[in-house]
């Protein structure tokens, strides 16, 4: 049972394939439970993650962004987490300045046998955000009413009212 | 800034082994300078040093990489040059520095401010301390220190600290080693709903004019940059709050361990939004971490093109 069933938030996790997809696949096979918040984009090494795919997360409104490769020393790919840790620490510290709360982003180490571990960081991280709410918004949702008249123009073929 | 004819002695006497020398010159009116390409002999006539010559000069130098230019800078333009020699895209060999000592230069929104009308000023004037605006018949005497750039408030560096030939005598800025600056403790009095609702506003006058990247002199991609892009898609041409943040925060990450701090961003925005409060606060962080400055020594490794095993100040946090 998901745990914040129904008032979930998005969360975007960005996993490397070789520790922390693992870690978190591990957590599933072993049938742990853990909360249903967390949408994963699998990317070859934390050193992959351009700081700018968590601020777009952000931009899209994103409640929480959650990194995870493997442990230092332990990359795939040798260095790759090193050089991440480094942009990603520089990323949490540039944050309060857009008046995003830094602890809606977090980076951490899974490695692929660490399922137990996995459940706990997608646990806490969710509660977490659950605490903080949901994001801030740099654009305002469209109303319901624009929503019915951007059905009704989809429907007569013209697209949306913003690219005719 | 002192030496304008030692300065110009100098340039007569490097000009034939160059293709130009970049400067400043005065612009339409008595308020504005503007930069001036000197080629020929005659034209070191025109040139001026002052508190009006604003514009970072180094920006000009990527895109003369293959021609022999000379380029005059102030202090933090020439943290710049370093950066830009750092990361090897100039060649040094074709770049002669004549290095000023400056005194802080003029921010002309402060200015607007405090004589309300930019419009028609004949000519300004420093006179030590202060600052002599002439306005048709009418004269303003203002405090220079209250239209100084926001930079120069905390500027530690105010001699080039890289140039082949120095004009004028160092001066020094010790009072400010270490000193933050005040923006950036003031806006960490707000809340952060409040610092997000604060760039929600600034970031809808912002008209996406390009005009922070254009003048900035560390954005060399120039018509290769990603926000241009159609794949990937960082941005789309709609102008909305959501993309003009997009923008500013692909402009600060590609700052980051880069960005000296030279406020050319600032000064060159159409809108006056404040954006180099958000690259002190990522400098901030540069500084604490991995205790670097950008621009200080061509030799210096870019914080983020390297890694130590065990992070001296990054602690791996418990779960």
């Amino acid at each position: 049972m998901p745990v914040y069933d129904g008032k979930e938030l998005r969360i975007v996790g960005f996993l490397c394939n070789w520790c922390s997809y693992g870690g978190a696949d591990t957590a599933g096979v072993a049938r742990f439970h853990q909360a249903t918040d967390l949408r994963i984009i699998r990317v070859p090494c934390s050193g992959r993650i351009d700081p700018l795919f968590i601020l777009k997360a952000f931009q899209g409104g994103a409640a929480g962004v959650l990194v995870s490769g493997c442990h230092p020393r332990d990359c795939h790919y040798a260095e790759g987490n090193y050089y991440a840790r480094r942009r990603l620490e520089l990323l949490k510290r540039f944050l309060p300045v857009t008046g995003i709360d830094p602890e809606r982003f977090e980076y951490t180490w899974v490695s692929a046998s660490e399922g137990p571990r996995w459940q706990h960081v997608v646990q806490t991280f969710t509660d977490r955000i659950h605490k903080l709410g949901p994001a801030p918004l740099l654009s305002e949702p469209l109303t319901d009413a624009e929503m019915v008249e951007f059905q009704r123009q989809v429907e007569a073929g013209r697209g949306c009212g913003c690219h005719i | 800034m002192k030496g304008l004819e030692e300065l110009k002695d100098k340039i007569h006497e490097i000009l034939p082994d160059l293709d130009l020398v970049i400067g400043w010159e005065q612009g339409y009116d008595g308020l504005h300078a503007t930069p001036l390409f000197i080629k020929t002999p005659e034209d070191v006539d025109r040139l001026i040093i002052g508190p009006l010559c604003v514009h970072n000069l180094a920006t000009y130098l990527p895109g003369l990489k293959d021609k022999k230019v000379g380029v005059i800078v102030k202090g933090c333009d020439s943290r710049a040059v370093i950066e830009l020699l750092q990361e090897k895209l100039i060649n040094k060999d074709n770049v002669v520095i004549l290095g000023l000592t400056c005194d802080g230069v003029i921010n002309l929104t402060k200015l607007g401010r405090k004589i309300g009308s930019l419009g028609a000023v004949d000519d300004v004037k420093v006179e030590g301390e202060k600052l002599n605006v002439v306005i048709g018949d009418q004269q303003h005497n203002i405090a220079f220190s209250e239209v100084k750039q926001d930079k120069c408030e905390n500027c530690i560096y105010p001699n080039a600290l890289v140039f082949d030939h120095f004009i004028g005598e160092p001066v020094d800025r010790v009072e400010n080693v270490g000193a933050e600056h005040q923006s950036l403790s003031d806006f960490e009095g707000k809340s952060f709903d409040q610092r997000f609702a604060f760039w929600k506003h600034e970031m809808s006058r912002c008209i996406r004019c390009h005009a922070c990247r254009n003048a900035c002199p560390m954005c060399v991609c120039r018509d290769h940059c990603v926000a241009m892009t159609r794949n990937p898609h960082w941005l789309s041409q709609e102008n909305n709050v959501a993309e003009n943040w997009m923008f500013q925060m692909i402009h600060v990450m590609h700052l980051t361990g880069r960005c000296v701090e030279c406020g050319e961003c600032e000064r060159a925005c159409p809108m006056d939004i404040p954006l180099m409060l958000l690259r002190r606060q990522m400098n901030r962080g540069v500084r604490e971490v991995f205790d670097y400055e950008a621009g200080i020594d061509a030799q210096n490794r870019p914080p983020l093109l390297t890694f130590k095993v065990e992070e001296d100040n990054i602690s791996e946090r418990e779960w």
